[in-house]
């Protein structure tokens, strides 16, 4: 393919510096326009499939989506997609007239507030604890803390659902060791969504732990024994040489964290379904049924307001944990 | 247990603090191994839990209170899962599916990340931007055009409408281009000087240098491939497309009880290829968490 389109000359060298005169407007990068052009004809032959299939299953998706959002496309239309009338922001409207999705919001805002410190907090201390604490059967334990997270959502949740079930599961048979009757979780409209904030901890404190790790191998060894010569003790050596020092990976894993719990959607969908009384229906699942109900229109609204709060939350984030230094 | 080490000693090791010196070098610090596996068994019961249940006979599931191990350990529940189920296809279609999403990946996203990282065009910063830009999108939104796209495209009655729309996913354009900027222009540079062509610079220089970065991807890439559920879940149409996750999905839902034994089992079905990738590429799969800082 590129022999064809490629001048064929055996001179590839760089004779850079020799003559720009032809890129004298350009950006001056030392190279020769043939050389250059043979590169960027390269460059884009490698970028073509990913590109072509990038352009038709993401970018198109997502213009389209607000497309959607601006008309009154429902379920009916999937066949004669562009046979809509555009509407507006009419959608919007509707949409923040809606009660229900308030209280999507409101429990999508609860287990973010909730989950995430709890998460990067468990992340942390399993790391700390693994990487300065103990020295023997590391491995065993980084693997159970990991394990969670490369399970399948719907394994978790089979599982799930008989651990916590009333009368024959084994968390009310433990708590029944400690004489406290466990109430009916997932049941209850009290405790659905804090089981829900758990499992996510649960599941994802994994990969919290795995970016600390990382950061906490990259804190020189050095630093810590001037610190312990100048008296610190342990807890003033955390906080003030090893979590400065890790305030990089936080920041990462608070913000990639942050996306997927704004996004909170496989616990309600497999356990609740968003039940008791929409208790732990969220902004995601929200969305998802008006999908399915054929309404595309509110379900591309409903999105593209979760993916303005993510956008908000990412520059919150990245404020506040860079702003310290 | 510091402070004992710094104990003003008649000499300066003593027994006593050489034997602790030895244990903290050996073990760290022993009192935290108590907790560490007190949270440990916390994390894995749902899976001891899990394959204890798969194992039960019906009469222990309905036991109330619940037994922890099997009174009379049983595998009809695996059978029951392979017979009734057809667990089996299922099987192939997750792993055709992974394997296709999997190899689109490391071949489209290696080319364009080593475009990005190495090569200069006019545009790469748009590109660049372009691609990166879409990782903080929220699955949901390209999920209903998506939808549409694909029942429109007669793609929904096969498994190839449940591969094309991840066989290019920008965080594997992420990963690759950040482990290819590691590696020396001079080799590129040399390459070009012995009149290598630039694609053959990428296929026989770049390629099998990019061997942990790839792997890295492959296994992440077929991880989430597998446990994906909810696209296969709206797209396969009839139970020859089904996928694992969404066959276990389906018979969970509307469920009496006494059948979650087969469900356990199904779970475990479930976990089992994707623990063995995980516990054989350990090494390769945490280096690119960690590098990356994503799932």
């Amino acid at each position: 393919m590129s022999t064809k389109t490629l001048p064929d000359r055996g001179d590839t060298h760089k004779q850079s510096t020799a003559g720009p005169e032809r890129s004298a407007g350009r950006r001056n990068s030392g190279l020769r326009s043939p050389a250059r052009g043979r590169q960027a004809r390269a460059a884009w032959i490698l970028a073509a499939p990913f590109l072509a299939l990038f352009a038709v299953f993401m970018l198109v998706p997502v213009v389209w989506s607000l497309l959607m959002s601006l008309t009154d496309t429902k379920s009916a239309d999937l066949r004669t997609p562009l046979n809509v009338s555009f509407t507006g922001i009419d959608t919007y409207v509707r949409l923040f007239q809606d009660d229900q999705f308030f209280t999507a919001l409101r429990n999508t805002g609860v287990f973010v507030l909730v989950a995430l410190p709890l998460t990067l907090a468990a992340g942390l201390a399993a790391a700390v604890a693994l990487d300065r604490g103990i020295r023997r059967f590391r491995a065993v334990f980084r693997v159970g803390f990991y394990l969670p997270v490369i399970t399948s959502i719907v394994a978790v949740a089979v599982v799930w659902k008989t651990l916590l079930e009333p009368r024959a599961g084994l968390v009310n048979l433990v708590l029944g060791w400690f004489g406290i009757d466990g109430p009916a979780w997932l049941a209850d409209t009290r405790f659905a969504l804090p089981v829900m904030i758990v499992m996510a901890v649960w599941r994802n404190l994994g990969t919290v732990m795995i970016i600390m790790l990382a950061g906490l191998q990259s804190v020189p060894q050095s630093l810590m024994e001037a610190a312990e010569l100048d008296g610190a003790g342990p807890w003033q050596r955390f906080w003030r040489v090893t979590f400065p020092l890790l305030r990089p990976a936080l920041l990462l894993t608070a913000v990639t964290t942050g996306i997927g719990y704004l996004q909170f959607f496989d616990e309600p969908f497999v356990m609740t379904g968003g039940g008791p009384l929409d208790s732990t229906l969220s902004a995601t699942l929200y969305a998802y049924n008006q999908f399915g109900n054929g309404n595309y229109d509110m379900a591309s609204a409903a999105s593209y307001v979760i993916f303005v709060l993510i956008v908000a939350l990412t520059v919150l984030q990245f404020r506040v944990l860079r702003s310290v230094d | 247990m510091s402070t004992l080490a710094t104990l003003p000693a008649a000499t300066p090791d003593t027994e006593r603090t050489l034997r602790h010196r030895r244990v903290r070098q050996t073990w760290g610090r022993p009192w935290l191994y108590l907790p560490l596996a007190g949270a440990l068994l916390l994390m894995i019961a749902p899976f001891l839990w899990m394959l204890s249940g798969s194992f039960k006979p019906e009469a222990d599931i309905r036991r109330v209170p619940p037994v922890l191990v099997p009174t009379a350990p049983t595998t009809a529940n695996y059978g029951e899962l392979f017979s009734t189920l057809d667990f089996t296809s299922m099987f192939a279609n997750s792993v055709i599916v992974a394997l296709a999403v999997t190899a689109g990946n490391l071949i489209f996203c290696s080319m364009l990340g080593y475009a990005l990282a190495k090569l200069e065009f006019r545009g790469q910063r748009a590109v660049f931007l372009l691609v990166m830009g879409t990782l903080m999108i929220p699955g949901l939104v390209t999920f209903v055009p998506l939808y549409v796209l694909v029942s429109n495209m007669q793609l929904t009655g096969s498994l190839i409408g449940l591969v094309l729309p991840f066989l290019a996913g920008p965080f594997g354009v992420f990963l690759m281009r950040q482990f290819i900027s590691t590696l020396p222009d001079e080799l590129i540079d040399a390459a070009r000087v012995d009149g290598c062509r630039e694609l053959a610079i990428f296929a026989k220089i770049i390629l099998p240098l990019t061997k942990p970065a790839l792997a890295t991807l492959g296994i992440i890439t077929f991880l989430g491939s597998w446990n994906n559920f909810l696209w296969p879940l709206v797209v396969a149409q009839n139970e020859s497309q089904y996928t694992l996750p969404v066959g276990l999905a389906l018979a969970s839902s509307g469920q009496s009880f006494t059948r979650f034994g087969i469900l356990l089992a199904g779970a475990v079905v479930v976990l089992l290829p994707v623990m063995l990738v995980f516990l054989l590429f350990q090494r390769q799969f945490v280096a690119g968490i960690a590098t990356t800082g994503l799932k």
